[in-house]
């Protein structure tokens, strides 16, 4: 059969049947279950009432309960036994767990993955938020945000093909056809070269490490220092220990990343095949889903800025405050708990990253992230423990974010 | 007071170009794919496709006609072959040529090149060579070097090999007609009154493209050869696909999330932060069970596994929209029509239903660009080893890794996949941003 009939009839028959089910379970209990008539008409209305809800809810349930509350209780079954020939299968503890965790790949997994949530949702959001800054009051800024929201729309994959392209290496001599490469070759070693690939970087590396510094300084202030008049709990100042040694560490790294441009000896005339450069390629790889997600991340805190009362703009102005300090003590304050929706959105595609990895490089030349890990464990070497034990790691890092939404959607509903 | 006047229209010319420089960063990598995908194989892999606008100079290697067939015997004794080294239609313009790999410019136009043993060729810039030789020649035919300005050229021929012979020409010109009718349609209703001419303006552009496509068919039906059939195929298994999964969980969702919105039942609460909960659940989780589930049960590989997948894991994010958007509708048309004697069933349907048009349509989209550009499910729940029920992403990535180099195929192929989307996304752009903010800001 064709088809694209199959699916037409599987569209009426699929919708045909919910409303059917719906019709019908709410005439079966109008009519025969409790109808409302009789003597006890009253108590029957009640009653139907009562069950109304879940007769709506019920298909709903279903597909939640089968879809995704059952597959966590199973894979976390699963990663916890091992599979026997004939389809048994054996408890065996924490083993699968102990094997992933002696795996390099999986550590390679999950230093990338890390790398991926330090950098993309940072900078999907920043670009989003400037975007969304720069758009706010030009009169083409619609037109401006709908192209930059576009990639919003291609897929993963076709992202992976537009993006291969850009970074495609022929042998040298021969005309480059990717733009990165033809403008790799663009740089000779002169004057210029240094600028572009030296300079500009350390400084960047430099404003990184100092602002990281900077805020680490901020956040163990109160620890170090503390305010006679303010107290402040232990969970606080443990958490604030905590953040503040990660800023140190990034300080740290960006540091010495300066240390490495400084020193770095560059392949002129070269072209580079950008996948294959272990470490860096992360980056290349990153490059694609912060092109996806800036336009998700400038929707969202466009319309926050919109929200801001004009009132405070306006204070700040006849204050004699330039528009940076507008921007980043005025507006910046105001849109918080927008930017930290939009960082945890992003955060959790992040870590369910699996279609760029696979389609680009398919997890070679050290850009393996936890998912691409996960189906290759599962689907090529067929080994569910590992393959569900890594699930459960993708799961265990999604349940902060998790816990968080729901007590603020909670917090919301009271 | 000027000076700040002045800062302010300087600081609006910085904001004006790093937009402009923002929106062509952004849309540059999109447009080599589109401009690629009009390009042959030899263009691709000569010049970057930012060269494509502009003409170039580029240098190929050509041959004069075989001299077992074209050679003509002179009156005087000679012998000579003729022609051009170009294909019909071309443009090209050389500006320098030579005979020798080692030295490709040692001529420009007009020269006689000496080949030895009595043989000469010499041609102007167009490309007409005469080649003579004393002796009557044979073998194939003589290698030459040109430097020539080829101008900008772009060919539909991607499109063939990839849909099939005059498919692109047919959906074109049928979506010009769709379009025009739409645009009447439109002027016409809007002159009526109706309010939702827009959506009367869609429709009939949908409709005259069907019907003209059914009518009239989509090229001539020949295929291209296997990319072809295969990106067809997967064309249309990807539609499959996409439809049921996008309407099934709307209508399931829609009476869930008017319970939950207006209904009084223990549990609710709990309920609603449950699915709050399951927003985030990665499905990566329900990968293995639920294979294991549908192999056990016998539905197996195919559409409905990936039917009823989808269903599932979009769910909770359409019973959270739909919930958020009819809680926020008024109480009073609602008790009203209570009052009134109207039974749940009935206000759900003629009361809610339509009110919530935007948020459905919100979700639809996000259901509809979710479901065609995924990948991860498809591969798990659908795709068998028969290779008959592949989708579009899947094919892309099976291109990526046998024919990484053939890039006219596989950027034809990416954008023939895009392209859906894109506009779905253009026409629909307003519930899209709508939902996203209903979704994430709260």
């Amino acid at each position: 059969m064709n088809p694209a009939l199959q699916g037409l009839i599987t569209i009426l028959f699929g919708v045909g049947g919910c409303v059917a089910y719906f019709y019908l379970s709410n005439l079966f209990l109008d009519k025969v279950l409790f109808p409302a008539r009789g003597k006890n008409a009253g108590q029957n209305i009640n009653r139907a009432n009562m069950v109304r809800p879940w007769l709506f809810l019920a298909p709903a349930l279903v597909a939640l309960g089968l879809y995704l509350a059952y597959p966590v209780v199973e894979t976390f079954r699963l990663s916890v036994t091992e599979r026997l020939p004939g389809g048994a299968s054996q408890f065996v503890g924490f083993e699968n767990y102990r094997r992933m965790l002696a795996e390099d790949k999986f550590w390679e997994a999950m230093r990338n993955n890390m790398l991926w949530l330090l950098i993309v949702p940072a900078a999907a959001t920043a670009m989003g938020l400037l975007v969304a800054q720069l758009t706010d009051r030009i009169k083409w800024g619609s037109f401006a945000k709908s192209l930059i929201f576009m990639p919003m729309a291609i897929s993963f994959v076709g992202a992976a093909v537009i993006f291969k392209l850009i970074y495609d290496a022929r042998p040298a001599g021969q005309s480059q056809i990717g733009i990165l490469n033809a403008m790799w070759l663009e740089f000779d070693g002169g004057i210029g070269s240094i600028i572009i690939l030296q300079i500009i970087p350390i400084l960047i590396f430099a404003f990184f490490a100092v602002v990281v510094f900077y805020a680490a300084w901020i956040t163990a202030g109160p620890v170090i220092k503390p305010n006679p008049h303010s107290q402040i709990s232990t969970v606080f100042k443990a958490l604030r220990i905590v953040a503040a040694a990660i800023f140190v560490w990034l300080g740290v790294l960006a540091a010495l990343n300066v240390v490495d441009v400084a020193t770095a000896q560059f392949d002129y005339g070269q072209p580079q095949t950008w996948l294959t450069i272990p470490f860096w390629n992360n980056f290349f790889l990153m490059v694609v889903l912060i092109w996806i997600q800036t336009g998700f991340a400038m929707v969202i805190l466009s319309a926050a800025l919109r929200g801001i009362p004009e009132e405070t703009v306006e204070a700040a102005v006849v204050d004699g405050a330039n528009p940076f300090q507008i921007f980043f003590k005025i507006k910046i304050p105001q849109i918080m708990g927008t930017i930290v929706v939009v960082w945890t959105t992003i955060t959790i595609v992040v870590l369910k990253i699996f279609d760029i990895v696979f389609a680009m490089t398919n997890g070679q030349w050290e850009t393996q992230v936890l998912a691409n890990y996960m189906y290759d464990k599962l689907f090529r070497s067929n080994d569910w423990g590992v393959g569900s034990a890594s699930a459960m790691v993708i799961m265990l890092l999604v349940t902060p974010i998790l816990v968080w939404n729901v007590y603020n959607a909670r917090k919301e509903m009271r | 007071m000027s000076n700040i006047a002045g800062t302010k229209s300087s600081l609006n010319w910085a904001v004006q170009i790093s937009v402009v420089l923002l929106v062509v960063l952004w849309i540059f990598p999109t447009v080599g794919l589109f401009v690629s995908s009009f390009r042959t194989a030899d263009q691709i892999s000569s010049t970057g496709w930012w060269k494509a606008l502009f003409p170039t100079e580029q240098s190929e290697t050509l041959r004069a006609a075989d001299p077992d067939d074209f050679a003509v015997q002179l009156d005087d004794g000679t012998w000579a072959v003729t022609g051009n080294l170009y294909e019909e239609g071309a443009q090209a313009s050389i500006s320098s040529w030579g005979t020798s790999s080692r030295d490709i410019s040692a001529y420009v136009p007009g020269d006689i090149a000496d080949l030895g043993d009595g043989e000469t060729i010499t041609m102007n810039e167009t490309g007409d060579y005469v080649w003579t030789s004393v002796e009557q020649p044979s073998g194939r035919g003589q290698r030459v070097f040109v430097t020539a300005t080829n101008p900008p050229e772009f060919t539909l021929e991607n499109y063939d090999t990839v849909l099939g012979e005059g498919v692109i020409q047919s959906i074109l010109i049928y979506a010009a007609a769709a379009a025009v009718v739409a645009v009447v349609v439109g002027f016409a209703t809007k002159s009526v009154g109706l309010s939702n001419f827009k959506m009367a303006a869609y429709l009939s552009g949908i409709v005259v493209f069907l019907v003209l496509s059914l009518v009239y068919g989509l090229g001539t039906g020949q295929g291209g050869g296997q990319a072809s059939d295969n990106m067809a195929k997967a064309f249309f298994n990807t539609l499959t696909v996409t439809i049921p999964a996008t309407i099934i969980p709307i209508t399931v969702a829609a009476f869930a999330a008017y319970a939950l919105a207006w209904m009084d039942f223990p549990g609710r609460a709990l309920l609603i932060a449950a699915i709050v909960g399951l927003l985030v659940v990665p499905l990566q989780l329900a990968l293995i069970p639920l294979l294991r589930l549908h192999l056990q049960i016998g539905i197996g590989k195919g559409y409905l596994g990936v039917w009823l997948a989808h269903t599932g894991f979009g769910m909770p994010l359409a019973i959270y929209l739909l919930r958020n958007y009819m809680a926020g509708l008024p109480r009073d048309i609602i008790e009203n029509a209570r009052v009134d004697g109207a039974t749940e069933y009935q206000i759900f349907t003629r009361i809610i239903l339509p009110l919530s048009f935007p948020a459905l349509a919100s979700f639809a989209i996000f259901q509809f660009l979710w479901t065609w550009n995924d990948l991860l499910v498809a591969l798990v729940f659908l795709i068998d080893s028969s290779g008959q029920t592949t989708v579009m992403t899947r094919q892309i990535v099976e291109l990526l890794g046998t024919r990484g180099g053939n890039w006219e195929i596989l950027a034809t192929a990416a954008f023939v996949s895009i392209s859906v989307p894109l506009i779905v996304f253009f026409a629909m752009q307003k519930y899209l941003v709508r939902g996203l903010l209903a979704g994430s800001v709260k």
